[in-house]
């Protein structure tokens, strides 16, 4: 799979109550869900999704609640791709679950800056920062779960029988 | 064998003799749970899967308790949407308003974990039946309706940090100024993706409210689970409550833990998390005066008999402080009755407190004590991120239930002992 956009830079530690705050979730619309992202952290974060499609982030990105509905909100959003140092594990989970791509990477968490263009290929695990020209590598995913996001998330490993 | 406890009883669940940390396994679910924010989403996946039936009508678990009893129409909706489907699929473990209490709470005592289990639940506080002896942990919904259908979650084999417990706790200072204390040492991310594994003769002297206590707020140090050995309180506990046989798995002589860490509880004194991360402690003793505008004393960390019982008594015969609003939840309906049965709801309600049916409610911004822009709370519950109890401007402050009690007799984040003194 391929990425190619910008980078929205966010801290260590953002939570899932700021990425999809508890008031919202008297509903599971995806699209209402979105409208909602990073409302607590990030005002300007409706508009620039507009335009910039990849968050990196620091360590711990998504700690605190189980809700799915944090990386659901994030991917409907626009989102292609979430960098991070370290992610919490169960929003660790939950994006693999329901396909969204996450990259644990710590040097390009590290080195890539807000608005940088960022191009990536997830057979090779590179992550070039166009901007400045810079080269990232990330572990590839263990076989067992690169298997459930080629299949398209949890659901569509268990349909197809790949998990029993 | 060298495993720890929790890779003892995930290899048992997923028909292996030996796990090692980092191995991915698939493993059978004792119980799969769901609330009513999280199930609905589940819901919705399980029904794309075809699926006719759940795995087992007994094992799969919904409770009512975030936005129940419904704070407005869309909650409604979503609690229809659980109540409808618990009722097409006959699942006997339905808790709804009047029977229902804050989960995690709700579990142990209805019996409905015992040690040796493998528990997910669509909620980040699973971990709290850790304090069983069972390996419990927060999933999402995607998994919850995997785990419905097909009653197996896939888990990457964690390693795990040992916690050496000795001494006991001096008065007022419980199971949450032991895990704040913990997480303001190691971090919000001090044992991510890894066991917390509480041993040590200090750790068999907590209570087991205690122990839910400190499990329940694992999580808030990113870890995947926390558990404490099996003892004969744990098994007295179980054994009032469940038909069902525990299963004692122990730590190997030789396991290997990523790191050890003793804590000495006589050492620990009141602890508070401020804004906005749970690591963010300071002892009582050392805060300046810091005014508050509510209190919260309840949820899935702290709504127990135990801690209800503990703050009424410093409630007992004196009033809140003017401008302070304090709200007790018992976290479920046992509870509350006892506390009524007692007199411990007259004695909160005499000190000018509300007192609340059982629900998660303001402990995730949901309802029933929203904080207004800027304005501060006490709450014994377990986050205090941006927004977490209302306006994102507004800020909570994690303490234990003796705290909490003081503080909104007093007006300031206060511990009890400047009431005693």
């Amino acid at each position: 799979m391929k990425f190619e956009g910008k980078v929205i830079k966010y801290g260590d530690n953002v939570d899932t109550d700021v990425i999809i705050p508890a008031r919202y979730l008297n509903t599971i619309d995806k699209k209402e869900l979105a409208s909602h992202c990073m409302e607590d952290l990030d005002a300007s974060f409706q508009e620039r999704v507009k335009t910039h499609n990849i968050i990196v982030a620091g360590n711990n990105f998504g700690c605190g609640s189980s809700r799915e509905h944090a990386p659901l909100a994030i991917k409907e959003s626009g989102v292609t791709l979430v960098i991070a140092k370290s992610f919490a594990r169960i929003f660790y989970r939950n994006a693999i679950n329901i396909g969204l791509a996450i990259y644990e990477c710590p040097e390009a968490a590290e080195g890539i800056v807000d608005g940088d263009m960022i191009t990536s290929d997830s057979d090779t695990g590179i992550i070039k920062d166009e901007t400045t020209g810079t080269t990232y590598t990330t572990k590839p995913f263990p076989e067992f779960i690169g298997k459930i996001i080629a299949d398209g998330g949890l659901m569509e490993s268990i349909k197809k029988g790949n998990i029993r | 064998m060298s495993m720890t406890m929790t890779q003892k009883i995930l290899a048992a669940h997923a028909g292996l003799e030996k796990v090692e940390a980092g191995e991915l396994i698939l493993v059978s679910l004792d119980r799969v749970l769901g609330n009513d924010i999280t199930s609905p989403v589940a819901i919705r996946e399980f029904n794309k899967l075809g699926f006719d039936n759940v795995y087992d009508k007994e094992k799969v678990t919904m409770v009512m308790d975030h936005f129940a009893p419904n704070k407005d129409i869309k909650a409604a909706i979503q609690c229809k949407m659980c109540r409808d489907f618990c009722a097409e699929k006959e699942v006997v473990n339905f808790y709804d308003v009047g029977q229902m209490g804050v989960e995690h709470a709700l579990l142990p005592e209805k019996g409905l974990v015992v040690s040796g289990d493998v528990v997910i639940g669509a909620d980040s506080h699973t971990c709290t039946y850790g304090a069983l002896g069972a390996f419990s942990t927060g999933v999402g919904s995607s998994d919850m309706a995997c785990g419905m259908a097909i009653g197996k979650a896939w888990f990457k084999v964690p390693s795990a940090i040992k916690f050496v417990l000795t001494g006991t706790p001096r008065p007022h200072v419980t199971g949450k100024d032991v895990i704040l204390h913990i997480i303001g040492k190691i971090g919000v991310d001090g044992a991510l993706y890894r066991s917390m594994e509480f041993t040590g003769e200090g750790a068999h002297a907590l209570s087991v409210t205690d122990r839910l206590t400190i499990c329940n707020m694992a999580i808030e140090a990113g870890a995947k689970n926390g558990i404490f050995e099996v003892d004969d309180k744990t098994l007295a506990y179980i054994a009032e409550r469940s038909d069902r046989q525990p299963v004692i798995y122990k730590a190997d002589e030789d396991a290997i833990y990523d790191e050890v860490v003793e804590i000495d509880l006589s050492q620990i004194k009141p602890t508070v998390a401020f804004p906005h991360l749970p690591e963010n402690t300071h002892t009582t003793d050392e805060i300046d005066e810091i005014k508050i505008d509510q209190v919260v004393i309840g949820s899935c960390t702290n709504g127990y008999y135990e801690n209800i019982k503990e703050a009424a008594e410093i409630m007992r015969g004196r009033k809140v402080a003017k401008g302070v609003r304090a709200i007790i939840i018992p976290a479920t309906q046992e509870i509350y009755l006892r506390a009524m049965k007692e007199g411990l709801l007259e004695v909160f309600i005499n000190a000018g407190c509300a007192v609340s049916t059982p629900t998660c409610g303001p402990c995730l911004g949901g309802h029933m004590g929203i904080l207004a822009p800027h304005e501060r709370a006490v709450a014994t519950t377990n986050r205090n991120f941006v927004g977490r109890m209302g306006d994102p401007t507004s800020e909570v402050y994690l303490a234990s239930p003796a705290v909490a009690a003081a503080s909104a007799i007093l007006g300031r984040i206060a511990s009890a002992d400047e009431l005693d003194a």
